[in-house]
């Protein structure tokens, strides 16, 4: 078999594109399930038997269901009880209460893990428990949190390839779009892939560079 | 009712599954007095203690502190909260907030509970790490101090809150044998000083020079109370003699 290297200097530009696309959903994803994940997280350690139940019953469903399947609930179910959105935005949508669940068992995980007399300590001198996760808790938290958020987030941006069944134009979308005029899968896909992968190891690198910069005690 | 009683404990019991770990247990302290409670683990010491400031709720029984009945009426979470401020703890593994210098351990309460504004809830914190002899180290996280230092941190992060009395769960107990005196001198100079306290410990010096009153418990009751002289010279209860015959060389 020839490999072709006309369609993949063709391809190569137009798949930029794809990747600048790519990396706006991973990022709003991102924001927005880090956002979701914490409060879901948070809910679940409250002393509301609701609000833990809700959580729960939220991370079962995301856990229990391919992520595929979310994506067209959010694109094809949503809009027959009236909320139509865009692709990209129903796609980003999707990506992020998918990730949250992941980030909400994440976060849910390190303030539990927290030993127990730092707690004691901090109700000792009169915290409430909204006090104690605010200032105690939390604050020690986050920082083993890093290397599993990293890799949610990195599962995500892999994930939003998937947004290409509802037409986002993103990377994987651009490439098949280049595949249908040009025949040639077998280049693309392999360019797809390695451009995939020098995205991912740039945010694993950047990931251990940040963890790196974080205080330790 | 005599005047100065600060703390009263009336008829604590305490269960963790079957096993009853506090039977009707009742103390009380007056103002300024130092009590040491002492016996075997397993007593129900510790969990006496955790009982007076709500760490763990008793099944049945009242506290009353000065004219506070702790644990309610109104059973909530912010009464319950301002309330476990009159109490000072200091944990037997100090429990220092390990992400905060010692100055911002002290400081927390302060700030964060009693709402004063940084600067002054500094200042505080720098005048009870100097009550405390540490105004050195008001800069190091708990990681850059020794176990007696650490102790005496959460003795000025106990302070800082102005509490009417000081509970202490063998505060000495997690210190190699060396660190140990600092904890108890700083302890001793708190009881010169009038401060009220509670004290479980396994320290018997401690007990006999510096507490007014040592309480023996055994089997989740106090099998035995009176001055240092009376317990330890005269012990009446046999458990108690028998405690004591274990520590002969310490004593």
């Amino acid at each position: 078999m020839e490999f072709d290297w006309s369609v993949v200097r063709y391809a190569a530009p137009l798949l930029a594109a794809g990747i600048v696309m790519t990396l706006k959903v991973s990022v709003v994803a991102c924001v927005l399930g880090l956002v979701l994940g914490l409060a879901a997280g948070l809910a679940s350690l409250s002393s509301s038997r609701v609000l833990r139940f809700l959580v729960r019953a939220y991370v079962d469903f995301i856990r229990g269901t391919p992520l595929l399947i979310q994506i067209f609930l959010v694109f094809f179910a949503l809009p027959v009880v009236g909320v139509r959105l865009p692709e990209f935005w129903a796609g980003v949508a999707a990506l992020a209460i998918n990730s949250g669940a992941y980030i909400a068992e994440i976060t849910r995980g390190a303030v539990g893990g927290v030993e127990r007399g730092q707690t004691e300590a901090a109700l000792s001198i009169g915290m409430t428990q909204r006090g104690v996760l605010w200032w105690v808790l939390l604050p020690q938290a986050w920082r083993p949190m890093i290397p599993a958020l990293t890799n949610d987030l990195i599962t995500l941006t892999k994930n939003s390839s998937l947004l290409s069944a509802i037409s986002v134009y993103e990377l994987t979308r651009a490439g098949q779009a280049v595949i249908s005029t040009h025949f040639a899968p077998f280049e693309i896909y392999l360019l797809l892939a390695l451009y995939y992968y020098l995205l991912i190891t740039a945010l694993s690198f950047a990931s251990r560079r940040i963890e790196r910069a974080l205080p330790t005690w | 009712m005599v005047s100065d009683e600060l703390l009263v404990a009336t008829h604590i019991s305490k269960s963790f599954g079957e096993k009853l770990v506090l039977d009707r247990v009742s103390l009380t302290v007056r103002q300024g007095e130092t009590v040491t409670i002492i016996g075997a683990s397993g007593s129900g010491k510790t969990t006496f203690l955790r009982c007076l400031n709500r760490l763990e709720t008793p099944d049945a029984g009242s506290i009353r502190l000065g004219e506070e009945v702790i644990g309610g009426p109104p059973a909530t979470e912010a009464n319950l909260a301002r309330q476990r401020r009159l109490f000072g703890f200091v944990f037997q593994r100090f429990n220092l907030f390990p992400h905060l210098t010692a100055l911002q351990n002290v400081a927390l309460g302060p700030r964060r509970v009693l709402g004063l504004p940084r600067a002054a809830a500094e200042a505080r914190a720098a005048r009870d790490l100097d009550r405390v002899q540490l105004s050195e180290h008001a800069h190091k996280r708990p990681s850059q101090l020794s176990g007696g230092q650490q102790q005496r941190v959460a003795i000025a992060r106990a302070l800082s809150m102005e509490p009417r009395i000081i509970l202490f769960d063998e505060p000495t107990s997690a210190l190699d044998p060396e660190l140990v005196q600092e904890v108890l001198d700083t302890m001793r100079a708190l009881a010169a000083d009038g401060m009220t306290m509670v004290v479980v410990t396994h320290e018997m010096r401690f007990a006999r020079h510096v507490a007014d009153r040592v309480v023996f418990m055994a089997d989740g009751r106090i099998a035995e109370e009176g001055t240092p002289a009376a317990l330890f010279d005269t012990p009446r209860d046999p458990r108690l003699q028998r405690f004591l015959r274990h520590l002969e060389p310490a004593v």
